[in-house]
Parts: structure tokens; C-alpha cells; sequence
């Protein structure tokens, strides 16, 4: 474990009168799987949506490789290596598998405008180029059946690997992942371990996941982190935060 | 079914992917070239407004159905185009600058449309560009020095070194040519990147912003190309027309459009082509219906409004895809004739409706 790569100090998210996050403090490391685990309303999401600049910090610093990104424009974030995915699948329904995860490769740009219009040969051996990145992904993530399908048609928990795949050809630094597993069949989850498991490994990519299944959980998170109510409860490995007096409250209600 | 065996990647790339491909669009090219040597002028002037209305219509299709962006006000941008081209050619700038500059004077015209309409989505945007179009219309009729107000404005003829582009025939090239250059223009552009920016603007804002997309920046952009595209078109309509008055640019117009790409089938160039033809062929159809109705019928005012709303209700409530899902349709019908599945095109319920974070 090396430095943290992403740290939220303080920060605090207040909607008029209702506080979602009030001083948050969460280091992540380069190279981990962090976990965050917490009740419906906790403001895990709402944390999420802070780093990527959906929502402005009513307070506090978000530091991410000791840059201050908390008041950066909302399409930076990409830029710098964060990449995420979304709770209620954010995909291009109209569009097919390919150029789903060709828009990930967005961030590395698609040459110049007039080039584009001409279809130059430059721009065509580009094209290629971010064409063999994305069939990397669909080869990592089994995805060739479903290459030239339209997302719009395709079964949820393909859905959710090409959200992934469309993620990871941005080749991010820190991967935010938001309830990976929910919606997936227990065979889908086991999968979706594996490949959380050679992102970091192998890809070398940070992991933050907001999820709800434990077996996932326990089953490749480094650390956890949970949080209820705007603040962190509990962190440590996932024995010790599951077996903590205040998570056990908090969920139990007691 | 046809698989493609590809071993490179750009045998993807390519826009016409088999050899089948390049026999029919060769045999229609052809068929375009040569259809002015045999017919009447006043056949080829009427093909050239179906062709300055495809350019228009492909205007349209790159703003409402590749990004999302509706817009009830594009009459305004071809009266524009062709306003600025008819004033620039009697201030005696040469009709080859004069084209582009009018189509650029138009794209400046959509980007400053489109800042403020970009905060603005759905029904309101419909509203902004509505308001836009009527805000033009008026600004034309009291610009009394420019556009020769509500009297109207002769425009020149036009010339190209030395050689009038006055016969309907040669203008009718003028036209096929610039509409063969926005078709590939805009074929290119929406296969690369910023294409698929206009898509992810388009089918969700929140993903588009977290891959780095400027969703502002893409929206005005388009608001800018579309409305270049269109200026350009409204260009030679000025040419077609031959006079402009205001009232040649109403919000019938604008509907015209909406009712082109509409029907076409919105997300393809294919369809903002064919419905152009169709709709733009719809009053003369009109016309031939008359001879055949009972009189009384045949002399209502209104009745051209009447089939143009009939066909739209017909095809929302058939065929929301259009005239290009239509077509895909009949292609695949043709291409696996016996074994062909009835369901292969069966419009699919989802229920998963995501919240956005706009």
C-alpha cells in the first residue's frame, strides 16, 4: 500500500436544510479495493457523486493525488483518471456495445474536427487504435457475443459488464464502481469478483465499490468503509467493521 | 442472415460495407445524373427543392436526431442562410465565397440560439427555438434595409466564373453535389468522435459528463452545425425561390422539417433523406389526390395540413422507426426471404426508467 491516491477531508454535503454528508473524512489508497458499505440513505452515493463533481461540496476539500478537485467543471474529472459507474445503469440505450465503450474512449480524444470530416488515413489508424483498446475490454470482460448489439436489447447483467467495460476504456486510475452487483445472478456476482480482482491486480486500478452483498464484499475488498447517516461508522477489514458494535446498531436499528 | 468476415478493423470503418452497397448507390448516382438530360425543367426545378430539402432535413436530423436536441424553429435558420446569401451577393461578394459565408453566418446564428436554449431540454427547448424562429421572422420583416422588409428582395443569378448557374439544370448539380458533400461530411463525422459525443449527449447526459464529455459545449456545437447545415441549404433555396419574403419561412416550414426527420426515422441520415422526399413530395401528391376527389372535398382550404398530420399520426402510431426502420425492415425481409421471423423487429418493453442527474 502506497500513499492515499483520493482523500475526502471534512467534507460536507447540505441540501437547504437537510445535511446528506457532514464531515466525512476517507483516504483511499493506490492499489486497494476499498468497500463501502452502509444503509439505504447513508450518503454513499451522495459521496460518489461529490468526487465526480455532481454535486458541489457544501464544505471540506476532496484531494485526488493531492490536487484539490472539489470545485473543478463536472467533464474534467474523466481527464484526470476517475472513471465510475452508475447505481440505475447509465448507458447509451441507442447505440451499440462498441461504440458504448468507444465513447469511453472519449477522454483521449477523436482528432481534429476537420480531420474527422474528411476521414483522413491519421484519423483512421486513430480510430483504430481506440478500436483495439475497446476489444482489449471485450476480450477481459467476455464480451464479443454482444459487440454489435444495441445496448437498448440486451439483458440487465450485460448491461452492467458493459457499464464496466465502458469504465475501464477510459483507463482510469481509480475506478468508482456504484452497486456493482445488484440486479446479478449469484453466478454473474462470482464473475464480477474475478474482474474486480484482475482490475486491481492486473490493470493496476484503484477500486472504490459501493455495494450491498457481503459475499462480494468479503470476497475482494481490502478495506471497508461504512457510513450512516453523512459520516464514516466503522473502517477496517471487513471482519472487523462487520463485527463493530456501531455497524451492527445501525443496521439493526437498535 | 450476413455475417462479415472482417480481419481488419477499418473493413468496419467503411460506410459502404459490401459490394452490393456500391452497385446501388452507383446505379442511383447515375440515375440522378442523368435524370435532368431527359426530363423537363420544370421537373428538374422541382427535384432541386426536393435536394435543398434533404440538405435541410440532414440539418435538422444531426441536431434532433443524433443529439437529442429538438428544435421547432429551423425555418428561421434557412431564412437566415438565405438572407445572408442574397444580401452578400448584392453587395457583390462572388457566389462561391457567398455560399459558405451564408452558411456561416447561419452557424453563428444557431450558436447564439443555442446558449441560451442549452439550459433548457425537452418541451421547453421545442418552446426556446419556437420563440427563436418567430423572433426572426419579425426581425426580417422590420429589417427594412437589408432584407427589403416585408416587400421583399430580389436575389441575383448566380455565377460561377463567368458561367451562369440560371438554368434550372445546371443548378439542379449545384445541388446534388452539395448535398452529396453534406452526406459524407456529415456520414464521417458522425462515425468519429464527435458523433458519438452527440450520441452520449443525447442518450444520457449524467454518463456523458462522467466520461469527460462537455455536454454545454456539444450542444451548442450542434445547435451551430445543424443550423450551418440548414443556413446552407436556405442559401440555394434563395435561388429556388427566386424572390424572398418573409412569409416563404413561417413556422410551417419549421414543422415541415421536424415532420421530415420525424417520419424519416430519427438517428438516421437515410431517413432525414427519405422523408425529405416524401414530405416535399407530399403537396404535389396532394395535388393529384384533388382530381380525383368529389369536388367538395377537393376544395377545402386545408386539406395538404390534413394528410401531412394524417401521415404523421400513421406513422407515430406504426412505425415510431420511420421510413428508415421501414426500409431495414423490407431489407432484412429480402435478404433472409423464406426464413425471415416476423419478430426480429418486435419493439421491446422496458421497464427501467433511471433517474438523471441533469
Amino acid at each position: 500500500m502506497t500513499g492515499a491516491v483520493l482523500e475526502l477531508d471534512q467534507v460536507a454535503l447540505h441540501f437547504g436544510g437537510l445535511a446528506a454528508i457532514s464531515d466525512l473524512s476517507v483516504s483511499v489508497h493506490a492499489g486497494e479495493v476499498l468497500a463501502v458499505i452502509g444503509p439505504n440513505g447513508a450518503g454513499k452515493t451522495s459521496m460518489l457523486n461529490l468526487v465526480t463533481r455532481v454535486f458541489d461540496a457544501s464544505k471540506g476539500r476532496i484531494a485526488f493525488k493531492g490536487q484539490d478537485i472539489s470545485r473543478l467543471p463536472r467533464a474534467r474529472i474523466a481527464h484526470l483518471g476517475i472513471a465510475r459507474t452508475f447505481q440505475n445503469i447509465e448507458l447509451f440505450d441507442a447505440a451499440t456495445v462498441l461504440d458504448n465503450l468507444l465513447l469511453g474512449r472519449h477522454r483521449f480524444g477523436g482528432g481534429a474536427w476537420w480531420r474527422q470530416v474528411l476521414r483522413t488515413p491519421a484519423l483512421t489508424r486513430l480510430e483504430e487504435a481506440h478500436r483495439a483498446k475497446a476489444e482489449e475490454v471485450i476480450e477481459f470482460l467476455d464480451l464479443s457475443p454482444w459487440r454489435n448489439a444495441r445496448v437498448a436489447g440486451l439483458p440487465y447483467g450485460v448491461r452492467k459488464v458493459v457499464e464496466l467495460g465502458r469504465a475501464l476504456c477510459s483507463e482510469p486510475e481509480i475506478l468508482f464502481l456504484d452497486e456493482p452487483a445488484s440486479g446479478l445472478n449469484p453466478e454473474e456476482t462470482r464473475d464480477l469478483a474475478f474482474w474486480i480482482d484482475d482490475i486491481r491486480s492486473d490493470l493496476g486500478i484503484t477500486v472504490v465499490m459501493i455495494e450491498h452483498d457481503m459475499s462480494l464484499v468479503n470476497a475482494v475488498a481490502d478495506r471497508v468503509v461504512c457510513m450512516a447517516q453523512g459520516r464514516v461508522l466503522a473502517q477496517g477489514s471487513a471482519a472487523e467493521v462487520q463485527s463493530h458494535p456501531d455497524v451492527i446498531a445501525a443496521y439493526l436499528g437498535t | 442472415m450476413r455475417f462479415d468476415y472482417h480481419t481488419r478493423y477499418r473493413q468496419g470503418f467503411a460506410l459502404l460495407k459490401h459490394p452490393a452497397d456500391w452497385v446501388n448507390y452507383g446505379v442511383l448516382l447515375a440515375a440522378l445524373l442523368v435524370v435532368p438530360l431527359v426530363s423537363s425543367n420544370y421537373f428538374v426545378g422541382e427535384l432541386s427543392y426536393v435536394l435543398i430539402l434533404c440538405v435541410a432535413s440532414l440539418g435538422l436530423m444531426m441536431l434532433s436526431g443524433f443529439t437529442g436536441q429538438i428544435s421547432l424553429g429551423h425555418a428561421s435558420f434557412v431564412a437566415i442562410g438565405a438572407y445572408g446569401h442574397a444580401w452578400l451577393l448584392a453587395q457583390g461578394v462572388p457566389f462561391i465565397l457567398a455560399l459558405p459565408l451564408a452558411a456561416l453566418i447561419s452557424a453563428g446564428a444557431g450558436l447564439l440560439a443555442g446558449i441560451p436554449a442549452i439550459r433548457v431540454s425537452g418541451l421547453y427547448l421545442a418552446m426556446v427555438t419556437l420563440a427563436f424562429s418567430i423572433v426572426v421572422e419579425q426581425v426580417i420583416g422590420m429589417w427594412r434595409g437589408v432584407t427589403g422588409g416585408f416587400m421583399g428582395m430580389l436575389v441575383e443569378t448566380p455565377s460561377i466564373a463567368g458561367i451562369s448557374l440560371g438554368s434550372p439544370k445546371v443548378f439542379y448539380y449545384l445541388c446534388l453535389l452539395i448535398l452529396v458533400l453534406v452526406l459524407l461530411a456529415l456520414a464521417n463525422l458522425l462515425r468519429s468522435g464527435i458523433g458519438r459525443a452527440f450520441t452520449g449527449v443525447r442518450d444520457s447526459e449524467a454518463a456523458a459528463y462522467a466520461l469527460g464529455i462537455e455536454v454545454k459545449r456539444v450542444k451548442v456545437g450542434a445547435f451551430g452545425l445543424s443550423a450551418g447545415i440548414t443556413g446552407l441549404a436556405g442559401a440555394l433555396m434563395a435561388h429556388h425561390i427566386g424572390y424572398l419574403t418573409p412569409d416563404a419561412f413561417t413556422l410551417l416550414l419549421s414543422l415541415d422539417l421536424v415532420l421530415m426527420v420525424v417520419i424519416g426515422g430519427m438517428g438516421s441520415l437515410r431517413g432525414a433523406i427519405l422523408g425529405a422526399v416524401l414530405i416535399s413530395m407530399l403537396p404535389n401528391a396532394v395535388a393529384l389526390l384533388k382530381d380525383v376527389l368529389p369536388q367538395s372535398m377537393a376544395r377545402q382550404s386545408g386539406l395538404e395540413i390534413f394528410v401531412a398530420g394524417a401521415v404523421l399520426a400513421f406513422f407515430v402510431l406504426f412505425e415510431p422507426t420511420g421510413l428508415n426502420g421501414r426500409w431495414l425492415k423490407i431489407r432484412a425481409l429480402l435478404e433472409n426471404f423464406p426464413l425471415y421471423r416476423r419478430d426480429t423487429f418486435r419493439r421491446q418493453k422496458a421497464y427501467m426508467k433511471s433517474e438523471r442527474n441533469r
